[in-house]
């Protein structure tokens, strides 16, 4: 398929088709971040999750009308805050979620699948009463359009290079916050051993609160971020939904690493897979390859070693 | 809400409709004097249809809640107000049109159960319904056992015809090929390169335009790809059609997809005004949720566009706005959907009836003079004769009128040498 094609056109086809699978890479990692901590930490099989990342995506929107009707000065800026209210908006649902349904399903985790599932089709139904059936369309500030002209063949999306920077920032914070601070030595303990972690006097409740919490706020950021490359529908959620817990099931639940490292692997076979053949063929040859793999090694491409 | 505009448009229908159901015999031996010219309802409702004196039931079937809400929302909508503004016309052969709304939750079964539940349990004179295929082919086989009447709202892939069904929106043919002659002689096109959605719909318009392509226009199709309903990534196809530089990106993506991909072309630096788009599934509709500013300068070719400039559309669509809110915008199914009520209504009035079968026989030849689309007629395979018009995204998300055909199309759901 190359035959008719200069040199210097395949180089710059490489270069841009290395930047869509970098950018499909920052996709899954900011995706599956916050599933990562609610489902790899804590063992809650979030099904809602897709619906915390459209809360997130509704509230860019509304931020977004605020700031055209009362703030058009300020427009160019109003995604940073955008995102930051998204944050709190999905972290406090999380919260308050997690206090009404999850602290009573802890020792039954299955069934945290059904009840998220539950929460996941009224949240859509709530969306869908409130912000109307219609998707919404999430105007952007002029400089997060078009492309970076590298060269004459060569563009790179900015909204991508912005999902990249935003991944490689809210992933070096969670990795902070979980492996150097004490809140993070916290939250570990409580998914060891919660009798032993509330023994040593750790309030588990509230650790179990703030985990949920802000895996969910990430689960917002996620969204808010998306309103860039997708549609924002009451049911937009559920477009995320499956490769979320393909990345983190892949990658290990447990681990933070793992979520990475599968991320980069699944959206580099994708991209690469999807220039050689047509895409809906590239996704089942990756999901093939993933069952393959979880068939040999079930525990996902990283595990923590715990006795238990 | 008021129907003061449309008064002024449909009064010359009113009149002839009144004066049709003058010469209407059966008048003598009416029992009541507030509906002297409605015909007897033994007469008119040989099959135990819900009809009474007074009221004729018919259903209305789309998804308000699931994935599909999004696009069925506005059918509904459009359906509503037709019933609306008939019933203040004084309804169909006197009586008034009450409606059943059933939801098919956008799961294919929930639609043919719902359909059974309407024709069976309450006998609805006909259902003006459904938006996917898969949702109609899964209600086709009831309508067929019940003898029910579906007025079918959206554009597809043809490969159909039945007695029970009337196609409001066009078939592919109809759609695809008088705008890919047009750009290709606007344009000078030659090469395409065609993405879509993952199913029957683009797979069968995409077959269809390859064969026109190869065949008639004599270009090639460089590149066909198709991505999973609901696939959000096309930096990887984006990368192909920047590499084999076509003239034309015909494209049939649908839904949520829609948004990431046009969203992603703009972002890839690929501008419309320059590259030539032809786009068969976005309608306003979509453009409310894309943004006009990631697909202003794409063509997209189907029959209506809320824009056009004529006496029925300028009527139509205040009315409409007014009935659903200043903000709403109105897609080419939306218009076909609008159209369900009306020929139904026109089809009982031709056939004096509300017999199913009389009606599946009257169909053909029955005209509607008042469509927003301008004049449309039902052919003898129940499509709809309709122009083919191709517009031209503009940045406040309506679309610029660019080209229409001279004469209405020909339906041909089985097209030859297209297969």
């Amino acid at each position: 398929m190359f035959g008719d094609y200069s040199i210097g056109d395949l180089g710059s086809i490489f270069v841009m088709q290395g930047f869509a699978g970098l950018i499909l890479f920052s996709v899954y990692v900011l995706m599956a971040l916050g599933l990562a901590i609610i489902f790899g930490q804590m063992g809650v099989i979030n099904m809602a999750h897709g619906e915390f990342m459209i809360l997130g995506a509704y509230v860019t929107w509304m931020t977004s009308n605020v700031f055209q009707s009362y703030l058009p000065g300020l427009f160019s800026g109003y995604f940073f805050l955008a995102m930051i209210l998204a944050f709190v908006a999905s972290g406090a649902l999380g919260m308050l979620v997690e206090w009404v349904l999850i602290r009573h399903l802890y020792k039954r985790p299955l069934d945290t699948l059904l009840a998220t599932w539950g929460l996941s089709l009224m949240l859509q139904q709530a969306y869908r009463s409130v912000f109307g059936a219609r998707e919404v369309g999430v105007e952007l500030p002029q400089w997060m359009l078009g492309s970076l002209h590298v060269t004459d063949s060569i563009e790179v999306p900015i909204n991508g290079v912005f999902v990249m920077c935003l991944t490689v920032l809210i992933t070096l914070s969670v990795a902070y916050v979980m492996y150097m601070s004490r809140w993070g030595r916290q939250v570990r303990a409580v998914v060891q051993n919660r009798i032993m972690a509330g023994a040593v006097g750790i309030n588990t409740e509230k650790v179990d609160r703030y985990t949920f919490g802000l895996g969910c706020g990430i689960a917002g950021i996620a969204g808010s971020a998306f309103t860039m490359i997708g549609s924002t529908g009451p049911t937009s959620g559920q477009l995320y939904i499956v490769d979320t817990f393909l990345v983190v099931v892949f990658g290990g639940a447990a681990s933070l690493l793992g979520t990475i490292a599968s991320a980069f692997s699944i959206s580099q076979t994708q991209s690469t897979l999807e220039f050689f053949m047509s895409g809906s063929m590239a996704k089942v040859l990756t999901l093939l390859a993933v069952v393959g793999i979880l068939m040999l090694r079930p525990q996902g491409l990283f595990a923590l070693k715990v006795r238990k | 809400m008021s129907d003061e505009p449309n008064k002024g448009l449909l009064s010359p229908l009113r009149r002839k409709l009144l004066m049709g159901m003058a010469a209407v015999p059966a008048i003598t031996m009416l029992p009541r004097a507030s509906f002297a010219q409605a015909p007897a309802t033994s007469a008119v409702n040989t099959t135990g249809l819900a009809v009474t004196d007074t009221e004729v039931t018919v259903g209305i079937l789309h998804s308000a809640t699931g994935t599909m809400a999004i696009s069925e929302t506005g059918s509904i909508e459009a359906e509503k107000l037709a019933i609306e503004q008939i019933n203040a016309m004084g309804g169909v052969l006197g009586r008034k049109i009450k409606f059943i709304q059933e939801d098919g939750a956008s799961d294919w079964p929930t639609f043919a159960e719902k359909a059974k539940k309407l024709l069976v349990n309450d006998k609805v004179a006909a259902i003006m319904g459904c938006w996917t295929s898969a949702s109609r082919k899964a209600v086709l086989p009831v309508m067929e056992q019940y003898n029910g009447m579906l007025y079918y709202p959206t554009f597809y892939e043809g490969l159909e015809q039945s007695k029970n069904v009337i196609y409001t929106g066009q078939e592919a043919t109809q759609q695809i090929l008088a705008g890919l002659n047009w750009i290709a002689k606007e344009k000078g096109a030659k090469s395409f390169f065609f993405i879509g959605s993952d199913y029957i719909w683009p797979r069968t318009s995409n077959k269809i335009a390859r064969k026109h392509v190869e065949n008639v226009l004599k270009g090639k199709v460089v590149g066909e790809e198709y991505y999973p309903l609901g696939n959000t990534q096309f930096n990887s196809v984006i990368n192909k059609i920047k590499l084999t530089k076509p003239d034309v990106i015909f494209t049939d993506v649908v839904g949520g997809s829609n948004v990431a991909f046009y969203k992603q072309l703009k972002a890839a630096g690929i501008d419309l005004s320059k590259q030539a788009l032809l786009t068969i599934s976005v309608t306003e509709d979509e453009i409310d949720g894309i943004g006009g500013e990631n697909i202003a300068g794409a063509y997209a070719c189907m029959k209506y566009f809320q824009s056009l400039d004529n006496p029925n559309n300028k009527t139509f669509v205040p009315a409409f706005k007014k009935a659903w809110g200043e903000k709403t915008v109105i897609g080419d199914v939306t218009q076909a959907a609008y159209l369900g009520p009306w020929l139904w209504k026109l089809t009982v009035e031709k056939a004096g009836s509300f017999d199913v079968d009389k009606i599946a026989a009257a169909s053909p030849g029955v005209e509607f003079k008042g469509a927003p689309e301008g004049y449309v007629r039902i052919h003898e395979n129940h499509h709809l004769w309709s122009k083919t018009r191709v517009g031209r995204a503009k940045l406040d998300g309506q679309f610029e009128l660019i080209y229409e055909t001279a004469d209405l199309v020909e339906p041909d759901p089985f097209p030859k040498g297209y297969q």
